[in-house]
């Protein structure tokens, strides 16, 4: 089965553009990237899939369960972390852990105990002492303090030092191995690449690709590095040139033999070729799209 | 009844402060009746001699030199006013405050219906109104007491129940239109009591305006009109229960599918 499915998934506020037509599918206990840019439509699918807000068109299923007519059995299952962690600011840290417990109607201090611990988080402050570091590890406990099978995670690491964001990322790995989907949004790729096993790409309110990170990894792209000319010659395939003094860097998408063939008749000092990051692939698809 | 037991423990300061102050105003103009009621006589004939501004606080209708006239008046003035505003800020807020701190989300997020979220609220919003007014009853109890009058229990009775339902009602039109205005709008709450207020001055001023006694609350509230007939106006209150209904269900149907961004 899968944890999440979305059919010709449609937003619009008003006029103004949300998601056009998502189509996700994200099997269960995968740890799934949900990659864009600020104002791509990452929270608005995240906000749809919730109930925050009601589809224009389209469906959604979580754990083949329509999202709209099963919503509250749905949650019961499902940990979210919104972008922004607002809470009752007259509240003390451990008050609010209690309430989101006592919402969901179960007891989960032992493992809000234990997330506590391993978060350095201390529950005895009051939510408006609190930084915007610590208010997201609030989120983090009462996303998954009642042990989800899959965690919506809207960027979930935005405040979060970089031990912090070693540790979360080990919490949610345990998690993930223990069964629990992981469903993430993030603009920072470097991570997506490091945690995930599938991504997807929005762009605009539209999924540009979905696939497994290796996938995305492996396109034909090869990012080549040149030291010892200031110009490359004609060659099929080039994209994205930069000549900086004796170094040229490209993007090449065409044939390797052709490739080699031209490198071996320049006065080379040093060749890269390497894989390039999804950060370049990201690119690439935006650029793809621009040139559409 | 998470939600409505969290409510309560939010609201708990706001509501003390509320009731501290109208409890308290209330008392002190009933403890300082038997200084005022001496001078009573010669002022009772002022009062009720100046024209339409007496007409607009229902002041040529009633014995200023009594105490439940005098009462009925001073009542209407604090928690008339003091209750509406409260009632009003209660009813808009509670919905639309959890989209103004952010805290919708977390609210949502967990499994529990939107309708439960609604019911439980306007419980909450009810429970602190009744508990406002049962504290006012109560230091008004103890201030009569305390200066030896003995009023009109059925009357006074009939005046708090009027203010009660003021209160609910204006209550349930703002719960109902806070469904629908963004997460700036919590000043209208505000207003609209300030308007109830006026739109029954303005009925009491002019023959013509009369017909706005159906519209706002303050019209079944009348002091004067309770106390001299001894009963709440039926077609007024009538009205007011239909915009009560109108309100909650307007709340249940659009919060229910409301947008939150």
């Amino acid at each position: 089965m899968n944890a999440i499915q979305t059919e010709s998934l449609t937003k619009y506020y008003g006029k103004s553009r949300g998601i056009i037509d998502v189509n996700l599918t994200v099997p269960e206990g995968d740890f799934f990237g949900f990659i864009g840019p600020n104002g791509a439509g990452k929270s608005t699918t995240i906000r749809t899939l919730l109930g925050f807000i009601s589809p224009t068109k389209g469906k959604a299923e979580i754990f083949g369960k329509d999202i709209r007519s099963k919503k509250v059995e749905i949650l019961s299952r499902v940990g979210y972390m919104p972008s922004e962690a607002a809470f009752y600011h007259n509240m003390k840290v451990r008050e609010v852990i209690r309430y989101s417990a006592a919402l969901r109607g179960i007891d989960c201090d032992q493992e809000a105990k234990r997330l506590c611990s391993r978060l350095e988080l201390d529950t005895e402050k009051k939510i408006s002492e609190l930084s915007l570091g610590n208010r997201k590890k609030v989120s983090i406990v009462c996303a998954l303090q009642h042990e989800p099978t899959l965690c919506i995670l809207d960027e979930p690491t935005s405040g979060l030092d970089p031990l912090m964001q070693r540790e979360f990322y080990t919490i949610l790995e345990e998690f993930n191995e223990k069964g629990t989907t992981i469903f993430l949004s993030s603009h920072v790729l470097s991570e997506v690449q490091r945690h995930c096993k599938h991504a997807a790409v929005i762009r605009d309110g539209q999924i540009l690709v979905s696939d497994s990170i290796d996938n995305l990894g492996q396109s034909h792209t090869k990012r080549v590095a040149l030291r010892g000319i200031d110009t490359l010659p004609q060659l099929e395939g080039v994209r994205n040139l930069e000549q900086n003094g004796d170094a040229v860097n490209f993007l090449y998408g065409g044939r390797l033999d052709e490739l080699l063939k031209t490198l071996s008749g320049l006065p080379l000092t040093d060749v890269n070729i390497t894989e390039p990051d999804l950060e370049e692939i990201f690119i690439h698809y935006y650029s793809k799209e621009e040139e559409r | 009844m998470v939600v409505l037991r969290h409510e309560l423990r939010q609201e708990k300061k706001v509501l003390a402060i509320w009731t501290a102050v109208i409890a308290f105003m209330l008392g002190l103009c009933i403890l300082i009746y038997p200084e005022m009621k001496s001078q009573m006589s010669e002022i009772s004939g002022m009062f009720a001699d100046m024209g339409s501004f007496s007409a607009a606080f229902g002041m040529d209708r009633i014995n200023f030199g009594e105490f439940s006239g005098y009462f009925s008046v001073e009542c209407g003035n604090i928690l008339g006013l003091g209750g509406a505003f409260f009632a009003a800020l209660c009813g808009i807020s509670s919905l639309v405050k959890e989209e103004k701190e952010g805290t919708a989300e977390f609210l949502l997020s967990h499994p529990v219906s939107r309708r439960k979220i609604i019911g439980e609220k306007l419980l909450a919003v009810l429970l602190q109104i009744v508990i406002l007014n049962a504290a006012v009853v109560g230091v008004t109890a103890l201030s009569v007491a305390v200066i030896g009058e003995t009023p009109d229990t059925k009357a006074f009775a009939l005046l708090f129940l009027a203010y009660l339902m003021l209160q609910i009602e204006t209550a349930a039109i703002c719960f109902g239109l806070s469904a629908f205005i963004g997460r700036e709008g919590i000043g209208i709450g505000l207003g609209l009591a300030a308007l109830f207020y006026f739109m029954n001055i303005i009925a009491n001023l002019t023959e013509e305006a009369r017909f706005l006694k159906y519209i706002t609350p303050f019209g079944y509230t009348e002091g004067a009109d309770i106390i001299a007939d001894g009963r709440i106006e039926g077609k007024y209150l009538a009205v007011g229960l239909v915009l009560m209904a109108a309100g909650i269900i307007a709340a249940f149907y659009r919060y229910g599918k409301k947008d939150i961004v």
